[in-house]
């Protein structure tokens, strides 16, 4: 009894340290970054790493916003981000409504339309795409942006995996209290979908917010750039500016932490209840 | 008087057929108001240009001059272009290498953060952060971590007694540069892998481990028999979320090689890119395009065909 105890503790341990280096890997370049954005940029590189500066600069993090326009980046970035994920939610959760709660003609077809596009790399088509805006007059403006990004058949399908799980007699109920299908779309359907909501929340809030080939694509302008152009553009002017880069990485990750860690509760569970994993 | 009698019951059915018609259109109508905010974006957005891609492969265009017909001349060009078969053979590479290894580096991590130890939902958060993080901030980060000269990495490697003769150059070097993009892109993405496979280890029975201990069966063998199997259709769906992934890969190659040195690490989407935004040759661009979708195409018509099988 008492060795079987003792085998289990080891293996415990074992697991811990296991766990333990492996998150340390993963962190490591953050906390290099952190360390680094608090220094002057000829001592980042001295070795052996300074983890924590002595002196910490924290006029970097003063510095980077005369530079460039950062918080105009970060304001474009916000603007877009928000926006987009607004109408995804909107339109994704309306959508999958109709496809999982409603019976009409062709849904079958029009549900096909969308499946059969997610597999479709967007590097097929961001060439016509890009022809399409310039046709509607829409390069160097956000409007191109959100037009690209709100309307993904990944939402739909989520969502729509999500209300499948939710059984019809709710809505057969709430249709015999007289309530019409907008009602029920508002007042059950999306109070009873958080978990996909959150997840959506955060794929999407994630994709725009770090997308980088869109706004390189669409917004030549400097007074349009998102964060993640605005962050290259500094690092190729300032390129041994190591200390500042690493200063403006750090804000540019900010604002995803803060979304990710406060709706992160819900990840795991709507991965899973929305089928996610096939 | 049986005439008057047949009468209204007659007119009270018409009158049902007639309202039940007009509700099955009110119905439709619903149903298209809630499909109709989404589906026109999509469909102006992207159904649109996919087909108009397709068309564009076979076209000679420099999107300012009129469209000319090409017939097969683009694919033909396929053939001769150096660039394109660097890029081809480049991303089967990048493909075969990062896809198993982030599968098993994320299935590894699931098993691990699956059992009861304490601060789980911290090492999840911490696993999952690179794939939140912003691509342009984290590739900085690699490249001065991997700065062959004076990142930490090779520091450290040359602490360890490493000739810095046989250092290797990461990025810098043709016969790293892979190896570092792909580095890179396990470390970024596993994390939401590992999400998935934690929402597929939930869903395993336990009585199973309970059927497999009684019958005397160690944790390798629990793995290998029970686990593994009921995790069948988490792993197909990884698969094949990973090689589409992998097939697509161009942001990571942009910020930590630009494709290079030479052509050692320029993919499909990366010479897409440059045919498209830096030659404009818009139909050739198209044509690679199209190469791409049949390579993702096939690899999900064999990978259902194979879980078919199982």
């Amino acid at each position: 009894m008492r060795k079987t105890k003792r085998r289990i503790d080891v293996s415990r341990i074992a697991v811990y340290v296991t766990i333990i280096a492996i998150t340390i890997i993963m962190l490591l370049p953050f906390a290099w970054m952190l360390s680094a954005s608090l220094k002057l940029s000829r001592d980042v590189f001295v070795f052996p790493i300074e983890w924590i500066p002595s002196q910490p600069r924290w006029e970097n993090y003063t510095e980077i916003w005369t530079k460039i326009p950062l918080a105009l980046f970060i304001y474009n970035t916000s603007k877009l981000t928000i926006i987009v994920t607004l109408l995804q939610l909107l339109t994704s959760s309306f959508a999958a409504y109709a496809f999982a709660k409603l019976r009409f003609p062709y849904k079958n077809t029009l549900f096909l339309g969308y499946i059969a596009t997610i597999a479709m790399p967007w590097q097929v088509y961001m060439v016509p795409q890009f022809l399409l805006m310039r046709e509607f007059d829409l390069n160097n403006t956000h409007l191109a942006l959100i037009c690209l990004q709100a309307f993904t058949a990944f939402g739909v399908f989520l969502m729509r995996q999500f209300y499948m799980s939710i059984p019809d007699e709710l809505c057969e109920a709430a249709r015999i209290d007289g309530m019409n299908e907008y009602q029920i779309w508002a007042k059950i359907m999306l109070p009873l979908s958080k978990p996909a909501l959150s997840t959506l929340t955060i794929f999407t809030f994630v994709t725009t917010w770090n997308d980088f080939l869109g706004p390189m694509i669409y917004l030549t302008k400097t007074e349009l750039k998102t964060i993640q152009i605005g962050l290259r553009m500094f690092i190729s002017q300032y390129s041994a500016e190591y200390g500042l880069i690493m200063a403006a990485s750090v804000v540019a990750l900010i604002p995803v932490l803060i979304v990710f860690l406060s709706l992160q509760r819900f990840f795991v569970e709507g991965v899973a209840s929305s089928g996610l994993k096939g | 008087m049986s005439g008057d009698a047949a009468k209204p019951v007659r007119v009270r059915r018409k009158v049902r057929v007639v309202s039940r018609r007009r509700r099955r259109v009110e119905n439709t109508l619903v149903a298209y108001s809630f499909i109709a905010p989404n589906f026109l974006g999509f469909a102006v957005f992207t159904l649109g240009p996919i087909l108009f891609a397709f068309a564009l492969a076979f076209m000679h265009w420099d999107g300012s001059n009129p469209i000319k017909f090409a017939g097969l001349d683009n694919f033909w060009r396929l053939f001769e272009d150096r660039a394109f078969i660097a890029a081809f053979w480049n991303t089967i590479v990048y493909t075969v290498v990062s896809v198993p290894l982030t599968l098993a580096c994320a299935l590894g991590l699931a098993m691990l953060l699956n059992q009861k130890i304490v601060g789980r939902d911290f090492f999840r958060t911490a696993m999952f952060f690179p794939y939140v993080a912003s691509l342009v901030a984290v590739a900085v980060v690699w490249n001065m971590i991997f700065n062959p000269e004076m990142g930490p990495v090779n520091m450290l490697l040359y602490t360890l007694g490493l000739d810095p003769k046989d250092m290797p150059g990461w990025a810098a070097d043709r016969h790293w540069a892979m190896v570092t993009v792909i580095l890179f892109g396990v470390w970024k993405s596993m994390g939401y892998y590992m999400v998935i496979y934690l929402a597929g280890l939930q869903g395993i029975n336990s009585e199973l481990y309970e059927a497999a201990g009684l019958d005397g069966a160690n944790a390798w063998q629990k793995f290998r028999h029970v686990t593994l199997p009921q995790l069948a259709p988490t792993t197909f769906f990884v698969t094949v979320m990973l090689t589409i992934q992998s097939f697509k890969v161009f942001d990571q190659v942009y910020m930590i090689t630009q494709g290079g040195p030479g052509t050692s690490t320029l993919v499909l989407v990366y010479h897409i890119y440059n045919e498209a935004f830096i030659s404009w040759d818009l139909g050739y661009s198209s044509m690679i395009a199209l190469v791409l979708f049949f390579l993702v195409l096939a690899v999900t018509v064999i990978q259902f065909r194979r879980q078919k099988e199982d």
